[in-house]
């Protein structure tokens, strides 16, 4: 069996010393700072990333990776304990989570997050290995129309889906195009919007956009809030579900998994979505629907296996296809780029052992994590009373030496500060910056394709519509602009993310 | 009206908008657009800036509509003094050293939070300072001296 082989192969990559280390080290840190509000996985991957310019691609990915998922383990630890969810994807979870914990059982609640978490985080490294591989090869016959098309359907999509005003989202993936356009045009070698500054001919850093906005423009925003965040713990009580729990659960894990996973794939779903999503159908099926809001079990299992299930599924246009589904997914291709890999199918047959050992970590750290928080979760709730003022410097001087050693030249850290003012303005504006990463990483790949499509059309624009793959993309990014702008759907749609 | 305007937040963003598209369109026509045949380096750029244009125009006539205020409160220090420690950072690293550039960094950036406690930001100073350089300096072994000239 092929599958087998392959899975062997990537826990081969996986268990070598060095990557288990870089798991451990992502899983904890991404447990840190799902515990902690403030900071988010996208400020501190992007932080990060630097660091894991020395280390080899796959150990740098596992890192990442690892900082990703543990981040939602920590939030739910902290959403159940003290009521305050340190990530927006489990905040559904502070709902019957917390009521549980008032009641002495917040041991159960993270016993069955943490249980719900990890069967949602092994079915999907099961789809991965074996839906990736099959969409890998059907993508690979793909030529420059079709990847075009992809391109223009993934971001439509993902601007669309996403919280908050489409059009704006619509028009801060084309700013982030144009800010792709930046540095030496790779046809022409001309220099774009240089501005005869030499630190600009390779383009704006990717790193340099991800801190400014996400870490530098995320602590203005936090340090412009006046509220105080008070911490009440609770004790946690046994750590081991009762029978009836486990009973209880089952049926919820497994239902969030498929909600989780099936929204994973879509572009710009937030694990948000795919928990509240979850929450409702357990309402919805529960005989007495009044106990939720009062600790009721399914309430925590459900959404939890679906945010984790979201997070993983997320992978899967990455990795097989080059296509962020969310702004952590950018980050991840980012990082592909910085370490020299061209993001696409063509990962999985060129880089084997990076894209199966990266699959095999995801579920060792997983792993990790139920065992590793179970036992730490009084130091988690202790690092709660760390004030924002010490974090804040901190986050900083990671920020400030990340930026400065991708290039050793401080116009970087210039225009991280820049980016940061900017990225403040565009939140007072209602602009997300998320989609503005998501077109600027796809930006060159995109022109390029379009390039190349049109040279091989004789610079016939139908060539998107009379390729039936291309075609298909194009129907499908049609049909859900045209869902999406009835004005019936909008208004329910806002209900969804609100 | 004006003042109506001064605070509509769809206004500003579409403005915002227009006003990069238009920068970007300005700055494109040095480049040549070639054709859909040869694309040249100009024709992506020309393009995108004309959509965001587009967008823009699209998003300004939204505010006028809904008259949106823009609501989030912002701090003045922290916009002010957050990049302003990046920058200071970024002079010092090459004219100073890593440690001078560090010092400042932290010092600057706590004075943009809320409270500013003299002594906890000396200690956490010196802990991030001999943190971030037993990381970054001896442990990934990157080329920053600790103090120039000496």
């Amino acid at each position: 069996m092929e599958l087998f082989h392959n899975l062997f192969l990537g826990f081969g990559v996986a268990l070598s010393l060095q990557n288990l280390l870089y798991c451990f080290i992502g899983v904890f840190v991404g447990t840190l700072i799902g515990v902690l509000p403030g900071i988010g996985p996208m400020a501190t991957i992007a932080m990060l990333l630097p660091l894991t310019y020395n280390v080899p691609p796959v150990a740098a990915l596992i890192m990442l990776a690892g900082i990703y998922y543990g981040a939602q383990y920590g939030g739910s630890t902290t959403s159940i304990l003290v009521n305050l969810p340190g990530e927006t994807s489990s905040v559904i979870t502070c709902i019957d989570g917390y009521q549980m914990a008032r009641q002495g059982r917040a041991g159960a609640a993270l016993a069955i997050a943490a249980i719900g978490s990890f069967f949602a985080g092994t079915v999907c490294t099961l789809v991965i290995a074996l839906f990736g591989p099959p969409i890998a090869e059907v993508a690979l016959k793909f030529g420059s129309p079709e990847y075009f098309s992809l391109m223009l359907m993934g971001l439509v999509t993902a601007a669309v889906l996403a919280q908050g005003d489409m059009l704006k989202s619509l028009a801060m993936v084309v700013l982030g195009l144009l800010l792709g356009v930046v540095g030496s045009d790779v046809d022409s070698g001309i220099k774009r919007v240089c501005f005869d500054v030499f630190e600009l001919a390779d383009g704006i850093g990717f790193v340099v956009i991800a801190v400014g906005v996400f870490a530098v423009g995320e602590i203005i925003s936090n340090l412009s809030d006046p509220e105080e965040r008070v911490v009440f713990t609770s004790r946690v009580g046994s750590l081991y579900p009762t029978l009836q729990d486990m009973k209880e659960s089952i049926g919820p894990i497994i239902r969030g998994t498929v909600l989780g996973g099936f929204f994973g794939v879509l572009p710009g779903t937030g694990p948000s979505i795919a928990s509240f999503g979850s929450y409702m159908v357990e309402k919805k099926m529960a005989k007495d629907p009044t106990r939720f809001g009062h600790g009721a079990i399914e309430g925590v299992a459900g959404p939890e296996a679906a945010n984790n299930a979201d997070a993983q599924c997320k992978f899967i246009p990455m990795l097989t296809l080059g296509i962020p589904a969310s702004g952590t997914m950018a980050l991840m291709l980012g990082a592909l780029m910085i370490h020299g890999i061209t993001p696409g199918p063509t990962v999985m047959t060129q880089q084997p052992a990076l894209f199966w050992g990266l699959i095999a970590s995801m579920w060792i750290g997983n792993l990790m994590l139920v065992v590793l928080n179970l036992p730490l979760v009084g130091l988690w709730v202790s690092l709660l009373k760390v004030p924002y003022r010490l974090l804040f410097p901190a986050i900083m001087v990671f920020s400030a030496i990340g930026i400065y050693s991708s290039n050793n030249v401080s116009f970087d850290v210039y225009l991280a500060a820049l980016f940061g003012v900017l990225g403040i303005a565009w939140r007072m504006l209602g602009c997300s910056p998320v989609p503005l990463l998501l077109g600027f990483v796809l930006g060159p790949m995109m022109e390029e394709n379009l390039r190349r499509a049109l040279q091989v059309s004789n610079g016939d624009p139908m060539v998107f519509l009379t390729r039936p793959i291309s075609l298909a993309f194009i129907i499908v990014t049609v049909l859900i602009l045209i869902v999406m702008v009835l004005p019936a759907v909008r208004n329910r749609r806002g209900d969804i993310t609100g | 009206m004006k003042l109506v305007l001064l605070k509509n937040k769809d206004f500003w963003a579409g403005m915002m908008l227009v006003g990069i598209g238009a920068a970007a369109m300005f700055i494109a026509r040095d480049y040549r657009f070639g054709s859909a045949l040869r694309m040249g380096p100009g024709f992506f750029p020309a393009i995108l800036s004309g959509i965001l244009i587009a967008f823009g125009v699209c998003i300004m006539a939204v505010g006028l509509r809904s008259g949106e205020k823009i609501q989030d409160r912002l701090s003045l220090r922290a916009l002010v003094l957050l990049p302003l420690s990046l920058l200071l950072f970024g002079i010092l690293m090459e004219r100073a050293g890593f440690i001078p550039a560090m010092v400042v960094l932290v010092f600057v950036s706590a004075a943009a939070g809320r409270e500013f406690r003299f002594v906890e930001v000396l200690l956490l100073t010196v802990t991030l300072t001999v943190a971030s350089a037993a990381l970054f300096i001896w442990g990934l072994g990157l080329p920053y001296p600790l103090i120039k000239g000496f």
